[in-house]
């Protein structure tokens, strides 16, 4: 009550001193309408508001000041001198009760009996200004000049002045609650208007940039004279930011205090008992984050008494208490304001929500199999979601958690949800603790500076991109960017961790990146992730370099920039430029890692297969899965481009054959068990695409498998070859023999052009194969190894002339024509040309058989010409050569 | 020269039957095609800056800019007339104006003097004019050097949200 009476007082000066000016206007100007009812407006909110207050006295004085005005206002009589005198000692004499009210906490006593009456007069049309203003003159001492006058009661337009004696009770415990000789008056407080304050912010905003700026400036020149009243500057500069941030704080109990009563109403409506622990109320925090997040609040609070708890008997069955408890907590961590919400009842339903889920059609069941039960709470903020069985007047419209997340996440929030079947749910909201100054990480990609919101980054981590040739990126304990086709993934602490790269999405050019001096995440061994999490989703971004963090005032981007969702605004750094502000949510969202999408992913994950050498004694990693029986099976991970999890019902029929629907095209199945069982709700299917740039050429095909095991890293010696068709030959992988699938056999049931094959035997003997696609390089390497050569990889013609000249010694090349920069037959030409390599056989291959082509490569220097993929041809190929070669050699 | 002529779009006709009327315009060229923005729309004039590149933003917008600590978005007028790129190492200048209370700044080969021109030099788009110039225009003005597009920067801006 202390508050509100202070409140009250200020409010009523404030309103007093506007009447005084007001009322001296009417007089000047009689016939103003505005002004009479703003008057009217005036006093009429002091009589309500004191009338709630208790204050019987000041009441009785505005209430008859208040009929006079209403009269005036409706044209009952004219606005004279007198009225308004007399008007006016009502004002005064309501000053003068507000200033003793101030002074000790009550009202003083003292009659106003004489004033009334002068005022009712008036209000009867019987005007008695003389009176009047004797009345107003002498207020108290006075005997009433006007007491002959009958009882105003009767007579009164407006009822009477209500009996005082139960208000006087009222006023008794503000003297209580305020502490004996201190005023509660209006002397410590003033009221600003927000709008003043948001530009004060504003302005201290701007100067904190600048103060950046000059610091920046400073730091450039060593034992300047500025460096020491510049850091008073700063020091004071952030002082004075932190008082007016003050002057915006407000205690979240302000957003709570209507909560109590919501609870209590509610558990009346639902016939429950709920008990509301509010912890922190005094934790402040910006007032426009505190009015954003109050209906949020209000709903989730709401949320939890209709949902969350159990009626008293189901809590009595599950051996609760029967009152169900909500507690609110807010507490500020690491400039961030942590609100909980946590209530003891029966917890979120994951079953009823994955069906949900299905029902509405956000998911599939196969989808949600690979969720995991966090992944599947998060439903619940998607729009339109509701499982609440039945739509009760509080709850269950299905409008509402999709707003709270949205609400909170525009103001640059988060909201997480843990949930214990039976125990209750828990949303934790973390939100910044003002709008207007965020910390932000300052980073470059593709040559361009962007910040990310602190709030959002979890931690930096440096990594190296796939094996490099000097091997530096081997070194233990530091993470290695893998790829999954070309997918990075970054494995962190047995986590795996879905990527971008930041140059990529903004589709930065590399060839602009080149030009600034930073190096590219390509080219560089090295480059850092920034790990970013929003709500649930982790995710890290690629950057090319990290600088430092700054403080940043975030500023809308112009309108037509604003369908760029990938940016949350701009700001002006320390240095003056412009830099756009990253919004880790539109990152998530545009790469699809917010949709709960978790293929993919979670399944495994791949070496960087596009290796600058990739010999076949050196590891390989092995995709582990089982088809057709229970013995292991094994393919080269660099040869899936994808592994996906392809629900029944997707699966369709063309031709015989059973096709999916597949990034806009259709993608045949192959069962490698022979037949799809379609009891089965899903299948894992292992992606296999074949991409030529050189060709032009983009296809796929799935492999339908029954599981997927394991992936796991080991030699890949192929031993036992045996006539099984579709198999290379078994492997010792893992400790376990494994049979290694013949991709080859197997692309052929999809792609009857896709290439032809068979196994052959050869000699040991060292090739080299030369080729840009990833794929036919995967392709030739274990057929090749699986013929028993010993085989290296180069995925370009420079690539293979630096093993030239490292040296390494092979005994025939197999090289691609169509490659990129330097093409097979200029790659030939050069190896012809000199160094120990001259003599070698070269196979070409190729996709190509025109006679003026293969005659084109013979004169080039190529030693044969087999079409790109005839693996017999090829082994016959190569041991023919070979068998050339040897008996050249013998002769010589 | 009275404001409220000033305010006014470019003349009209019912402008012409009162008689001379001026208007004043700060005169560029892109592409060595002289043009004209109403001087009132125009709030400063720079020289040389450094713009910041937007990735994904339309191809139009340069970048952004800060001017005295506001940000400034940069619209290239050649490439939204679609005119070839201007040759490297030229300098380009920009005109500053303000739409909806966001500053913008459109890209030009050089910036020259402002000039009042009456309204009896003043013609309407000839329809002939290719489209892109066409639609950005709001007539143009007969000069004894020349003829002097005038640009209509609202519709300049007016960039499609979707690209």
């Amino acid at each position: 009550m202390d508050d509100l009476l202070a409140d009250f007082l200020t409010e009523t000066n404030e309103s007093l001193a506007d009447l005084d000016l007001a009322l001296v206007k009417l007089e000047r100007a009689p016939d103003d309408a505005q002004t009479l009812s703003l008057i009217f407006r005036g006093v009429h909110t002091v009589k309500g508001t004191c009338g709630f207050l208790g204050l019987s006295r000041l009441e009785r004085v505005a209430h008859a000041a208040e009929n006079v005005l209403g009269k005036l206002r409706d044209r009952v009589f004219p606005v004279t001198g007198d009225v308004i005198t007399t008007v006016l000692a009502a004002i005064d004499r309501i000053k003068e009760i507000v200033n003793g009210i101030a002074a000790t906490g009550s009202e003083p006593a003292g009659d106003d009996a004489p004033l009334i009456a002068a005022l009712n007069l008036i209000a009867d049309g019987k005007a008695a200004p003389a009176a009047a203003t004797a009345a107003a003159q002498e207020p108290e001492p006075t005997p009433p000049p006007a007491a002959a006058e009958p009882a105003p009661e009767p007579v009164s337009a407006a009822p009477p002045p209500p009996s005082p004696a139960p208000r006087e009770a009222a006023p008794a415990e503000h003297v209580e609650a305020t502490p004996a000789g201190e005023p509660v008056g209006a002397a410590q407080t003033i009221r600003v208007a927000v709008d003043v304050l948001e530009d004060l912010m504003t302005l201290v905003s701007e100067l904190v940039l600048t103060r950046n700026q000059l610091m920046q400036l400073a730091r450039q020149q060593e034992n300047s004279g500025f460096t020491v009243p510049l850091q008073r500057l700063s020091q004071i500069t952030s002082d004075l930011q932190e008082g007016v941030m003050k002057t915006r704080m407000q205690p979240i109990g302000n957003a709570w205090n209507k909560l109590p009563r919501l609870v209590r109403d509610l558990a009346r409506d639902l016939n429950k008992k709920i008990e509301l622990t509010m912890i922190g109320a005094d934790t402040e925090l910006d007032r426009q984050v505190l009015e954003l997040i109050k209906d949020p609040l209000t709903h989730m609070v709401r949320n939890s008494g209709d949902h969350g708890l159990e009626t008293p008997a189901e809590r009595r069955a599950a051996g609760k208490s029967e009152t169900g408890r909500i507690t609110l907590k807010a507490f500020h961590e690491g400039g961030h304001i942590i609100i909980e919400i946590a209530d003891d009842g029966r917890g979120l339903p994951v079953d009823k929500i994955r069906a949900k889920a299905v029902s509405k059609g956000l998911a599939t069941e196969a989808e949600l199999a690979t969720m995991s039960e966090a992944q599947i709470l998060r439903f619940i903020f998607r729009p339109g979601f509701s499982t609440a069985a039945a739509v009760t007047s509080v709850s269950g419209r299905g409008v509402g958690m999709d707003v709270v997340k949205t609400n909170i996440e525009k103001i640059g929030g988060a909201i997480e949800l843990t949930s214990r079947l039976g125990l209750g749910s828990t949303f934790t909201i973390k939100i910044p603790l003002t709008l207007a100054i965020a910390s932000a990480l300052i980073v470059q990609a593709g040559g361009e500076r962007f910040a990310i919101p602190q709030l959002s980054v979890v931690e930096l981590v440096r990594a190296s991109v796939g094996d490099t040739e000097n091997g530096a990126a081997k070194e233990e304990g530091q993470s290695r960017i893998e790829r999954i086709n070309n997918t990075p993934v970054l494995r962190l602490r047995n986590r795996l961790l879905p990527l971008v790269n930041l140059r990529e999405l903004l589709e930065l050019s590399p060839a602009e990146a080149t030009t600034s001096a930073e190096p590219t995440a390509d080219e560089n061994p090295a480059c850092y992730i920034v790990v970013t999490q929003v709500g649930n989703v982790t995710c890290g971004i690629i950057v090319d370099a990290v600088f430092d963090t700054e403080e940043i005032v975030v500023k809308p981007v112009a309108p037509i920039l604003r369908h760029v969702t990938m940016f949350s605004g701009n700001t002006i750094l320390g240095d003056g430029s412009v830099i756009m502000i990253l919004d880790p949510n539109g990152l998530a969202r545009a790469t699809n890692i917010a949709g709960g999408d978790a293929r993919g992913s979670d399944v495994g994950s791949g070496r960087k297969l596009t290796a600058h050498i990739s010999q076949s004694g050196e590891r390989t990693a092995l995709l582990i899965f089982r088809a057709g029986g229970t013995e292991p099976k094994a393919v080269p991970l660099g040869l899936v481009a994808r592994l996906e999890n392809i629900p029944r019902d997707k699966m369709e029929t063309s031709a015989g054959t059973p096709v999916t629907q597949y990034r806009g095209k259709l993608m045949p199945l192959v069962p490698l068990s022979g037949s799809i069982d379609m009891e089965r709700e899903s299948h894992p299917v292992l992606v296999f695409s074949d991409v030529d740039r050189g060709l032009g050429r983009d296809r796929a095909m799935g492999l339908v498998v029954d599981e997927i095991v394991d992936v796991a890293e080991d030699f890949l010696r192929v031993e036992l070859s045996g006539d099984r068709a579709g198999l290379l030959g078994t492997a010792v992988i893992d400790g376990h023999a494994t049979d290694v699938i013949d991709t080859v056999y197997w692309l052929r049931q999809a792609f009857q052009d896709w290439f032809a094959s068979a196994a052959g035997d050869a000699p040991t003997a060292r090739v080299l194969v030369v080729e840009d696609s990833d794929f036919f390089r995967h392709l030739v390497v274990p057929a090749l190894s699986a013929a028993g050569y010993d085989v290296s990889a180069a995925n370009d013609a420079a690539q293979a002339l630096r093993m030239r000249e490292a040296g390494v010694k092979f005994d025939a090349i197999v090289s691609d024509i169509e490659m990129p920069d330097m093409n097979g037959l200029d790659f030939v030409r050069r190896v012809r040309a000199e160094g120990p390599w001259a003599d070698l056989p070269i196979i070409a291959l190729s996709g190509h058989s025109q006679p003026h082509e293969i005659e084109a490569g013979r004169q080039a220097g190529f030693t044969d010409y087999v079409q790109k993929f005839e693996r017999d041809s090829l082994l016959a190929s190569l041991q023919q050569c070979l068998a050339e070669r040897r008996q050249a050699s013998l002769a010589h | 020269m009275s404001l409220d002529l000033i305010e006014r779009r470019p003349p009209t006709t019912e402008v012409e039957e009162r008689g001379e009327t001026e208007t004043m315009f700060v005169t560029l060229t892109v592409a060595k095609q002289l043009c004209g923005v109403p001087v009132l729309s125009v709030r400063d004039v720079l020289g040389e800056q450094t713009i910041t590149r937007i990735p994904l933003a339309p191809v139009e917008i340069a970048g952004s800019l800060n001017l005295r600590g506001r940000i400034v978005t940069a619209v290239d007028l050649r490439r939204r007339l679609r005119l070839p790129p201007a040759p490297p190492g030229s300098p380009r200048m920009s005109v500053v104006t303000e739409q909806g209370g966001e500053l913008y700044a459109l890209l030009v080969d050089q910036v020259r003097e402002v000039m009042s021109l009456r309204s009896s030099q003043f013609e309407q788009t000839p329809p002939t004019l290719p489209g892109d110039w066409a639609a950005y225009s709001d007539g143009i003005y007969r000069l004894a050097s020349g003829l002097l597009v005038v640009l209509d920067v609202g519709r300049l801006l007016a960039l499609a949200p979707d690209r």
